[in-house]
């Protein structure tokens, strides 16, 4: 039984201009203890689709899919309170921007603590020592100390681990990173994809790794879902994806990267004469 | 995200330019259509326009003298209520004076302390705020703490004060107004431009060339009226108000003056006896600021680019 | 011999930070004596990560901030902001494109306006002349007539990052300052940038100084390029020089931790992971 199961789901806005469509009929599953890549750019709805998972998105968002289930349970139709258990225990999430992902009024420790607190039975002094041990697998140094810590004495990718430890602090069955890395430095950037890798090799955890950038998929994905303003537009294996890829506008995508330049022009996606709608008016 | 090959554009002639020249009228019609997108800023400019009018041709609607003491008809109630007379349609005041003439003559000096204090504080509040928040340091510190003082004393205690030594009258009190108001709209001018002033556009317009004056009335000045239009719009009631307190004090409009605020505050002790002496003025004052206010909710958005569409 | 549009000489910027009542200030050095060489037509590169100095660098290059100390050549004139005001002529040959295309374009401006306010302060062309410059820049940046009298909200960004070069354009500078002028971009449209960047450089013989920390970028349009760790150029050399043969410590840390999306590193990869 496939850990995420997603069939035709298509999400629509609500907006001044007329309804938006962000996602259109999008299905797609996760195995456990399987990483699975979301390519696309700004406007693909790859964030959109797992806000929808999530049940996060904003009351003008209409929410349509034939299946959505989570081991197997049906999360269409689920209890606001049902969800809410399910939601940041066996599935969790990871954001682009750290710093602002914690809130800077309370400390490390106590964010942590509560993310336990509400899940777990565990009491005081047991959710302290945990916190300390998710610090410590996070690769946060001195974790002790750093408990009483608010985010703004800490670096951006410092800030990203502690998220992770949220994340994983009732150990999830499936984690969801939005971008995990595109706020960060280059080698700080390799050191949370490889801290994301490594934990999750070591918990089992099916991993969604929603992305732009070509080279995070190279480095992390087992599978890859590429979208385009809201389709899907080519599932594969990385290396095949990679290798020998099925759809336009993935061979554009690839083409454009300037590590695969050839000669001294950048094929852009119209030159794979992909339809492209013009772009008319402001986004929602 | 679609964006135009070079190649197939370039092709388009030069002579569109001509035709992309917006002209003055076509820029006030854009204005006048997103105005008119907003029903409630529609209603407060009919509103207000009412109101003008009616300030205007007061002469030639109003019933009665402002002034003229009717001695058989002391504190006569509205036409709709027993004892009533067709002659005063909202009664009569105290001193047997025609109320809805009152505020007929009302309307022009209550409009025109409104707009003189909220202009005169505006744009000197604006100008001192612009100074600080570009230039900053001493000039912003020294500028600030005396704003601090002002808003640390009670506004009609320090409007006092400076009437005092003004001397008394109605000029005198709408500069004491004014005056005590502009601290608001220095602090909010700041804000804005310190937040303002950090973007790149301003930047860019600084390698461009431009020199401080440009960059803080032209560059950085339009993109921080939002909260600057409220704000003025929400004063204007402030600045009536204050006058009416200072003229109650004896020391703005005197009392023959038919004011609002000075009607409003004249009639204070009547309040559970004719309950019309207070209401009315009250409503005169609370329609006029409403108007202000919508039309003021209007303009921000008009003036707003972001909610305008291609 | 060709000429050398930019040159810096152990320049150096400080910041003072702090100063409060009971404590004392802080100097922080966030340049330290830099120095470079730029021929006309050549791009140079300056990589690094976020606060190494490369956007001061590149403030203090653009005539903004005035440099602490050491000195700034625009074409072997020397510069020196603090003590002397700029001439027009002195600040049209330095433009600045910056990273983000949603903060750098005035939202009260329509386009044509913002093409056109650097001609109407550094010089006295007629309007109808300032008009039709504007427009064709714009086309030259691949837009069309009808967007010169939009706001700059009605575009996306790789648009608006078009409009922010036409603007860097319209005074015909030597040398053209990119602060990361992709990085905000999705990979198609920053593919249909870096060709735009490299179409106004051969047609009007720029220099640019191109400031990223994307080393693919990097890699495919810099001549020349120099690595920055905490305000120090610690590698400067040709393009060649760097990516085949790095000397610095960084600067092998730097391309170890790129992302590789080529074949071969995938299947190293997925060879590891099944080990």
């Amino acid at each position: 039984m496939a850990l995420l199961e997603i069939e035709n789901l298509t999400v629509e806005f609500e907006t001044a201009a007329g309804t938006l469509r962000a996602v259109d009929g999008i299905s797609l599953c996760v195995e456990e203890g399987e990483v699975l890549a979301i390519v696309g750019e700004s406007g693909s709805g790859k964030s959109v689709s797992m806000l929808a998972v999530m049940g996060l998105l904003p009351w003008t968002a209409t929410v349509k899919a034939d299946r959505m289930a989570f081991q197997g349970r049906d999360m269409l139709n689920l209890e606001p309170a049902e969800r809410r258990k399910i939601i940041g225990k066996d599935i969790s999430m990871i954001f682009q921007e750290p710093i602002a992902s914690l809130n800077p009024c309370f400390t490390v420790g106590f964010q942590i603590q509560e993310t336990l607190r509400q899940h777990t039975d565990l009491d005081r002094a047991a959710r302290r020592r945990r916190a300390i041990e998710l610090l410590e697998a996070v690769g946060i140094p001195d974790p002790q100390e750093r408990l009483g810590s608010f985010p703004h004495q800490m670096s951006g990718g410092q800030c990203q681990r502690v998220m992770i430890a949220i994340a994983l602090a009732c150990d999830p069955k499936l984690l969801i990173a939005d971008e995990p890395t595109t706020a960060l430095d280059v080698t700080i950037q390799k050191q949370i994809l490889d801290l994301l890798m490594d934990l999750q090799a070591r918990t089992g955890m099916g991993m969604i790794l929603i992305t732009h950038d070509m080279g995070v998929v190279a480095e992390t994905a087992d599978r890859v879902v590429v979208q385009y303003k809201g389709r899907k537009m080519e599932e594969a294996d990385v290396l095949s994806l990679f290798e020998r890829p099925q759809h336009p506008y993935t061979k554009a995508l690839l083409a454009a990267l300037p590590e695969n330049a050839v000669g001294d022009r950048l094929p852009t996606v119209a030159d794979f004469s992909l339809d492209d709608t013009p772009y008319t008016g402001a986004r929602p | 995200m679609a964006t135009t090959n070079t190649k197939e554009t370039s092709a388009v002639s030069l002579e569109d330019g001509a035709a992309i020249a917006v002209t003055r009228r076509e820029r006030l019609a854009e204005f006048w259509y997103y105005f008119s997108q907003n029903r409630g800023a529609v209603i407060g400019l009919a509103v207000f326009v009412v109101i003008v009018a009616i300030a205007v041709l007061a002469p030639l609607i109003a019933p009665h003298s402002p002034s003229l003491q009717n001695r058989d008809a002391l504190l006569l109630p509205p036409v709709w209520q027993e004892g009533g007379r067709w002659s005063f349609v909202l009664g009569t005041d105290a001193v047997g004076r025609d109320i809805l003439s009152r505020l007929i003559y009302g309307a022009r000096f209550s409009l025109f302390i409104g707009l003189v204090v909220v202009s005169l504080a505006v744009s000197v509040g604006i100008v001192i705020g612009l100074v600080a928040g570009y230039f900053r340091g001493a000039i912003d510190t020294v500028v600030m703490r005396m704003m601090d003082i002002i808003l640390a004393f009670p506004s009609l205690l320090l409007a006092l004060v400076l009437v005092a030594i003004l001397g008394p009258g109605l000029v005198n009190a709408m500069i004491a107004i004014a005056l005590v108001q502009q601290p608001h709209y220095v602090r909010l001018t700041r804000a804005a431009v310190m937040a303002e002033k950090g973007r790149d556009y301003v930047t860019a317009a600084r390698v461009a060339g431009a020199g401080n004056i440009r960059l803080m009335f032209k560059t950085i000045l339009p993109n921080c009226t939002a909260p600057l239009i409220v704000q003025a719009a929400l004063s204007f009631s402030a600045a009536i108000l204050d006058a009416a307190a200072l003229g109650f004090l004896g020391m703005g409009a005197q009392p023959p003056t038919p004011e609002w605020g000075t009607m409003l505050a004249e009639a204070r002790e009547f309040i559970l006896r004719a309950w019309w002496v207070v209401t009315f003025p009250g409503l005169a004052i609370l329609i006029t600021v409403l108007a202000i206010n919508l039309m003021g909710d209007g303009l921000r958005d008009a003036l707003d680019p972001k909610l305008k569409r291609s | 011999m060709s000429e050398i549009v930019l040159e810096t000489r152990n320049l150096v910027r400080d910041y003072v930070i702090g100063g409060g009542l009971f404590r004392p200030s802080r100097v922080i050095h966030a340049v330290k004596g830099v120095s470079l060489k730029l021929e006309k037509g050549k791009t140079l590169a300056i990589v690094g990560e976020s606060g190494c100095g490369k956007s001061t660098l590149a403030r203090m290059i653009t005539m903004i901030d005035a440099p602490t100390a050491g000195e700034l050549l625009i074409d072997g004139e020397q510069i020196d902001i603090a003590r002397k005001t700029l001439t027009p002529e002195q600040r049209r040959k330095v433009q600045i494109v910056f990273q983000n295309p949603y903060g750098s374009l005035n939202p009260r401006q329509k386009i044509g306006d913002v093409l056109m306010e650097p001609l109407i302060i550094n010089s006295d062309l007629p309007a109808a002349e300032r008009r039709d410059r504007a427009f064709s820049m714009l086309l030259k940046v691949g837009l069309r007539p009808e967007h010169f009298n939009r706001y700059p909200h009605m575009f996306s960004g790789g648009q608006r990052q078009r409009i922010a070069i036409a603007r860097a354009l319209m005074l015909n500078p030597r040398l053209l300052v990119l602060d990361e002028p992709v990085s905000a971009l999705d990979l198609s449209v920053q593919a249909q940038v870096l060709n735009l960047l490299a179409d106004l450089q051969d047609e009007f013989g720029l220099t640019y100084v191109f400031i990223s920390h994307d080393l693919s970028v990097v890699r495919y349009i810099a001549d020349e390029v120099m690595v920055m760790y905490f305000g120090e150029a610690v590698e400067y050399g040709t393009r060649e020089e760097v990516f085949s043969n790095p000397q610095h410590e960084y600067t092998r840390t730097l391309f170890a931790a790129t992302p590789r999306a080529d074949v071969e590193s995938i299947r190293r990869r997925l060879a590891r992971k099944a080990a």
